[in-house]
């Protein structure tokens, strides 16, 4: 228990900064509510047909389903190879550990838009030989999300690998389980929880994902963000800000139920 | 002899399926982009040279360098007040700390620099309000020049400052505190003296995290700048895709990945990695 806490000066600045950071959050609610057709604050009457737009117009429904689409495929891919290659980092800790995994974590360290610019190389390379897989494709986008994804759920899995108890592996290993046996019946249920953590993870870091399918994509694989992103630039299209009070509202409520769900298995 | 070979065996073929994707969808485009530095227009340095004399590229250089300090300086000590909260504060107080650092953490770039748009705009909130005070008669420029791309990268940030000062101010032994505060010296005195230079190693981990992230920031920028003030990572993007000339936007991204790692192999010498999360 800190025996230190903060003094009113500190409690001050830190308030003014939490402020700072709700601020942004805070203003989309009342751009959204706005009866006007552009960017304005509303001046009397509230109206929710930015709401309806987001169901009305098929162009949002449509980009929201692409983007759960290649979530969850890109999601699959970066979770199994993650979920391999720390198994055999694990198990067998080879020579070279440290470089191989510095190699994988490496889209997360580059500066995104350079990783952009390789995936652009990549799928520009791709869409020589085919048309449906390479430069604004959702299969080529799904294939440069799981690049981008799979150091996290690697850092992920590798971090719960580190907390579990070698001996019971080596148990299973001196009974005479095979490898197999051991990672799927031994070690895979003992880090379920970093697994799916390692998914979801990647799900939601695709799903928000800009940076990178901006330069992979065009006029066919238009995902949410990509979406918002052209409401932005070009003429500020209020329906933005309802998505924007939706998509905070989700975030609050999953991080409240987190919260209360963390708190629960700590009291036990 | 058996059980040797085929430990080797198996960390292999788990381990292969990974790598081998990333050298296929990461490594070898990585090198054609390379390549295209060095031979899009013509083969030769010619990019590399347009690097050091064209006026534009130098003042995008300096600006996002300036940039990415200011952004330092501010994000490091605002991060700093909220994580001594979050640390060392009653437990409401925790709560509510962790709250206002996880919430805008979750929330996309693309939402948050939105948000900064419906406050800052001309027909935004703090104009809208300024004007209704009659404070101002025009509204003040917010957006579209630096003021607003200092602020939303800020905003962006600081989140990421919070946990290597948070990770330091966790490992500080309270008794310490206790010591110099019995030895007489005042609250203030002994954060200053005591505090401060002991979380040390979360300063500088927090500070070369926000400086390597505010240089190749993309998303931000392009929209609170309002393309008057574009940084490293914008002018790649305009210059594979509005004045298609791919090699000098090769040749950028291969100085800001030597510029990147350089900073990185600092941080490393200052910080263990495990401290950063």
């Amino acid at each position: 228990m800190p025996t230190y806490r903060p003094g009113p000066v500190s409690l001050i600045l830190a308030a003014l900064v939490a402020l700072f950071l709700l601020m942004p959050l805070l203003a989309v609610i009342p751009v959204s509510l706005t009866p006007s057709r552009m960017l304005a604050m509303p001046t009397g009457e509230l109206s929710l047909r930015h709401y309806r737009s987001l169901i009305e117009d098929p162009r949002w429904l449509q980009s929201i389903l692409l983007s759960i689409r290649i979530g969850i495929v890109s999601s699959a891919i970066s979770t199994v190879l993650a979920l391999c290659f720390s198994l055999g980092v694990w198990m067998f800790q080879p020579r070279f550990t440290a470089a191989l995994v510095g190699f994988v974590l490496l889209p997360m360290v580059v500066p995104p838009v350079v990783s952009a610019i390789t995936l652009y190389f990549l799928l520009t390379s791709i869409s020589g030989f085919s048309s449906f897989f390479g430069y604004d494709t959702w299969l080529g986008v799904a294939m440069a999300h799981s690049v981008m994804t799979v150091p996290f759920a690697t850092v992920l899995i590798l971090v719960s690998l580190s907390q579990l108890d070698r001996r019971i592996d080596l148990a299973a290993r001196g009974l005479g389980a095979t490898v197999w046996e051991r990672a799927t019946r031994i070690i895979m249920p003992n880090i379920k929880f970093g697994i799916i953590t390692a998914a979801l993870l990647s799900f939601v870091l695709s799903w928000e994902e800009i940076g990178v399918t901006l330069f992979i994509t065009s006029v066919n694989a238009i995902t949410l963000p990509r979406l918002m992103w052209m409401g932005l630039r070009d003429n500020i299209d209020p329906a933005i800000a309802a998505l924007s009070v939706i998509l905070i509202i989700i975030t609050v409520l999953v991080l409240a139920v987190r919260s209360v769900m963390t708190r629960q298995s700590a009291g036990h | 002899m058996r059980g040797v070979l085929s430990d080797r065996m198996g960390a292999a073929l788990l381990m292969a399926p990974l790598l081998l994707f990333l050298v296929l969808a990461y490594a070898w485009p990585f090198l054609g982009v390379v390549k295209w530095s060095f031979t899009l227009p013509t083969p030769g340095l010619g990019q590399y040279d347009a690097l050091l004399t064209d006026d534009l590229v130098q003042s995008v250089f300096i600006r996002t360098l300036r940039i990415a300090a200011i952004v330092t300086v501010v994000s490091v000590a605002a991060a700093y007040a909220i994580t001594v909260v979050w640390v060392r504060g009653s437990p409401a107080q925790r709560l509510i700390a962790e709250f206002c650092i996880l919430v805008p953490f979750w929330i996309s770039v693309l939402t948050r620099a939105f948000g900064w748009v419906a406050l800052l705009s001309n027909r935004g909130l703090i104009n809208t309000w300024l004007q209704s005070i009659g404070f101002i008669s025009e509204p003040l420029t917010l957006v579209r020049n630096e003021f607003g791309v200092v602020v939303g990268m800020t905003h962006f940030l600081i989140p990421f400052a919070v946990f290597p000062l948070a990770s330091a101010m966790r490992s500080l032994d309270d008794r310490v505190l206790l010591a110099a505060r019995g030895l007489g010296s005042s609250r203030t005195r002994t954060f200053w003296t005591v505090f401060v230079p002991m979380t040390r190693s979360g300063i500088i981990g927090s500070a070369l995290i926000v400086f390597v992230f505010s240089l190749g920031f993309f998303v931000t920028p392009a929209i609170l700048g309002g393309g008057r003030s574009v940084m490293i990572a914008e002018l790649i993007y305009l210059r594979i895709f509005q004045s298609p000339d791919w090699g000098l936007g090769a040749a950028i991204s291969v100085v800001l990945v030597v510029f990147v790692g350089a900073l990185m192999g600092l941080l490393f010498r200052y910080v263990r990695p495990k401290q950063l999360i």
